[in-house]
């Protein structure tokens, strides 16, 4: 019954595969405007003040573009702005129209990277223009990074993530599905391990999501080393290299290896001496707990506050697909994260170490008394949960933006779906994972973006009322 | 000399009283009774709430706020206790803590902007509060601390409020309702078969602390005369844990105790950096990372706490070695 299951949830996960489309997290956090001057050209130089408010002089910040034309301001909190572009700082081969101008208004939801466009042209082209309709000139920056100023032409600010408020809901159903799909599998590949720890350890590890976020971070620190670029420039152009020598590439490889000792480390020289001292799990929690403090508030000192996107794979060419458009980069990030929890679900049902570890997780004991090495399964958990949650925190940052609260966030989320598929069952953490990404994504066609995790945390409390094991969890008594 | 007097000045001020409060509450919950209550700023954030928006958007008095706080907090353990508390303490630990969280993003949604000001919070709060100071004005201290005439009202009453629920707990304890509640925390089995309704035991001592904490809120938003959602975050949580686990759980004065010295040692370690960094002693640490440093102190301070001493300073070590079932 139990391998049938199994069979059907690893087709299942092996036919999303085959689904096109579009994916677009919300990224939960703080909240900045950012925007790239590069029509006609890029112009390095202009200088861009946000002010609070449609009305108010008070200066939220300023931001001079860079050689890419690029700026970006970060925000208190949600709220309407002002951006305003030095008209002084333009040079004279260009001018900004009328329309939009050069004094924006901005709404800004929580958690939201509003794109914010500014135009410009050539003299020639803007008395043309003048004849012609108003354009909205903003757009949000949910679509994944790929909003710069040549995507802005003519549409409207997005009012849910990577909808149109002008397509129908048909398309905005079905692009929401992918964007829930890529966030569900983001989250399905992050909580296996934490299911896998406290199924073998009886531990609820509240440091699993700051150990998401190291991933991430150390990835974009591989990522930005000039040694890995000069890399990736001797390689530059050949076909399968040019690939693989990506810094990011290379970053996420690295990111997963030293996630993974992270995890083998806590084991081997934190958790297994506490088992040892038989302090109480009631007591490892909240060492979980200040480890946790320990480890996000370390990555904040070490890696600042600034949300970042990876340097790599930043702007690319959405495919077009039928009604979805799809960047290459969630595309890859689906498909990778497809590939590793088929991979882990094959390792976990046909390979010896893989039956050890489910046997732990059963039942301690009993595995113990059949002769399986309880402590070197406990270690190879670890360090896979520690390399899973590693290359979820990556995809997660590629998905959305790297900070170092994102890990947190996403803990809470990987608790609804562990819970949801059951505490404990590495497959129920995946169907978890999926079924809550997809919720919080699809939330958002009814209900607004900010309470996308609300609903998520719902369904959890729901889970709790009605079926306490999970879907996956065998029926047992839990109080 | 000057960073002792700062130190001592928040160890016995109202923001150490407020989270005395909130201490004594978690004590409650995990210290008598064993629950693992890892969103106890949450039961703050609806307290503090319950001011912000009883005075702040219908502009009801104080006094029937603070009722209104008490009474958000009781429905929010009520609804947190009622899935969970039939099921293993794990589960309780997690959805306090992401019950918490969804709390803080509820109240600073935009769709909540005319109830709770959103993210701007709410304003002004506590003006019937200081009218009503009975201390005449001027300042007030010893040996270099020094209090403002409304520091020292806001001090009496919230210390006072300390000093109720201290008499209350202590004599719930000695009651026979404490120990029902005490030897849930040791065998919740054992009591069950005494034929105690464990859930019901379970649920009143949650609403019990919810409330502390809810009042311990309303306190703050008294003390700040403005609240902000985002105030609210998950650490306060674990700050309260140090806090508690400092002092010593299951005692009476041990959240007493705890908040006091972990607020004199914060402010002392915060002080400390700040005069370095102003000294350019400390090249490698910027000025807005001495916050996070605390985060990490308190952190490992946990760690090692829960560790080496888990009684605390007061505590009893044999109290402590309850176990999750």
């Amino acid at each position: 019954m139990r391998t049938r299951l199994v069979t059907v949830l690893l087709a299942v996960i092996a036919a999303l595969m085959v689904i096109p489309g579009t994916a677009a997290a919300d990224a939960p956090g703080g909240e900045n405007l950012n925007g790239q001057i590069r029509q006609p050209t890029t112009i390095e130089g202009l200088d861009i003040t946000v002010y609070e408010g449609f009305e108010g002089d008070e200066v939220i910040g300023e931001a001079t573009t860079d050689s890419e034309g690029k700026w970006e301001v970060g925000l208190p909190g949600p709220g309407d702005y002002r951006v305003v572009l030095d008209e002084d700082t333009v040079p004279d081969d260009y001018v900004v129209p009328e329309k939009p101008g050069s004094e924006l208004e901005v709404s800004v939801r929580p958690d939201q990277q509003r794109t914010v466009v500014f135009r410009l042209m050539t003299p020639a082209e803007a008395a043309e223009e003048s004849k012609e309709a108003s354009q909205e000139a903003t757009e949000d920056d949910d679509a994944g990074g790929a909003g710069g100023g040549d995507a802005a032409e003519g549409e409207e600010g997005a009012a849910a993530p990577g909808a149109d408020p002008g397509t129908s809901f048909g398309e905005r159903f079905l692009q929401l599905t992918v964007a829930g799909l890529t966030f569900g599998l983001i989250i399905a590949v992050s909580s296996v391990g934490l299911s896998l720890i406290f199924g073998t350890t009886r531990m609820i590890n509240f440091a699993h999501g700051d150990m998401v976020t190291f991933g991430a971070f150390m990835a974009m620190m591989f990522a930005n080393m000039t040694l890995f670029s000069s890399l990736h420039d001797v390689f530059e152009g050949v076909p399968v290299l040019d690939f693989v020598f990506n810094p990011l590439v290379l970053g996420l490889v690295l990111a997963v290896v030293l996630g993974g000792a992270l995890g083998a480390g806590l084991e081997r020289f934190l958790w297994r001496p506490l088992r040892r001292r038989n302090v109480a799990l009631i007591q490892m929690f909240i060492v979980t707990i200040g480890f946790s403090l320990v480890l996000r508030h370390v990555l904040l000192v070490v890696f600042g506050a600034r949300r970042e996107k990876y340097a790599q794979f930043r702007i690319q060419e959405p495919w077009q697909l039928g009604p979805l458009s799809l960047t290459p980069r969630d595309a890859a990030i689906m498909a990778l994260a497809v590939v590793v929890l088929v991979l882990v679900a094959s390792m976990l049902q046909f390979t010896r170490m893989g039956k050890a570890m489910r046997a732990v997780a059963d039942n301690r004991d009993l595995a113990e008394s059949s002769g399986i090495d309880v402590n070197r399964v406990t270690l190879y958990v670890w360090g896979l949960g520690g390399a899973l949650s590693a290359l979820g925190g990556v995809l997660y940052g590629l998905n959305a933006t790297v900070h170092w609260q994102m890990g947190f966030h996403l803990l809470l989320l990987m608790f609804a779906a562990v819970i949801l598929g059951g505490l404990g069952t590495a497959y129920g953490a995946m169907a978890g994972g999926i079924v809550i990404g997809l919720v919080a994504m699809l939330s958002t066609l009814w209900f607004s973006p900010q309470l996308m995790n609300v609903w998520a945390l719902g369904i959890m409390i729901l889970v709790l009322l009605v079926r306490p094991q999970g879907i996956l969890g065998r029926r047992e008594r839990v109080g | 000399m000057d960073i002792l007097t700062i130190s001592l000045e928040t160890a016995i001020g109202p923001i150490a009283a407020v989270y005395v409060l909130a201490a004594i509450g978690l004590n409650m919950h995990f210290g008598y009774t064993g629950l693992l209550n890892f969103g106890q700023v949450g039961f703050m954030l609806v307290g503090a709430y319950g001011v912000g928006v009883g005075v702040g958007t219908f502009g009801l008095s104080l006094w029937v706020a603070v009722v209104l706080s008490i009474a958000c907090a009781a429905v929010l353990a009520l609804l947190l206790g009622i899935p969970t508390l039939r099921l293993r303490a794990d589960y309780l630990a997690i959805t306090t803590i992401a019950v918490a969280e969804a709390a803080r993003l509820l109240y600073r949604a935009e769709f909540a902007r005319p109830l709770t000001g959103g993210v701007y919070g709410r304003q002004s709060l506590a003006e019937g509060f200081y009218d009503a100071n009975p201390v005449p004005p001027g300042r007030y201290g010893v040996l270099g601390v020094d209090f403002s005439a409304n520091q020292v009202w806001l001090m009496l009453v919230t210390w006072g409020v300390v000093g109720v629920a201290l008499l209350l707990t202590s004599a719930l304890m000695h009651s026979p309702w404490g120990r029902v509640i005490k030897g849930i925390r040791e065998d919740e089995d054992a009591v069950r078969s005494l034929g105690k309704d464990v859930f019901v035991y379970k649920t009143q001592s949650l609403v019990l602390g919810g409330v502390l904490g809810g009042l311990a809120g309303a306190m703050l938003a008294i003390n700040q005369q403005n609240i902000t959602p985002d105030q609210f975050m998950p650490q306060v949580t674990f700050y309260l844990w140090a806090m508690l686990l400092l002092g010593g759980a299951a005692r009476t004065f041990g959240p007493v105790l705890g908040p006091m010295v972990l607020w004199f040692l914060l402010t002392a370690f915060d002080e400390t950096l700040r005069t370095l960094a102003s000294e350019d002693l400390l090249p490698f640490i910027d000025g807005s990372d001495i916050g996070a440093l605390r985060h990490a102190f308190v952190g490992l301070a946990l760690v090692l706490l829960i560790v080496y001493r888990p009684q605390g300073l007061i505590g009893d070590r044999k109290e402590m070695l309850v176990n999750v079932k």
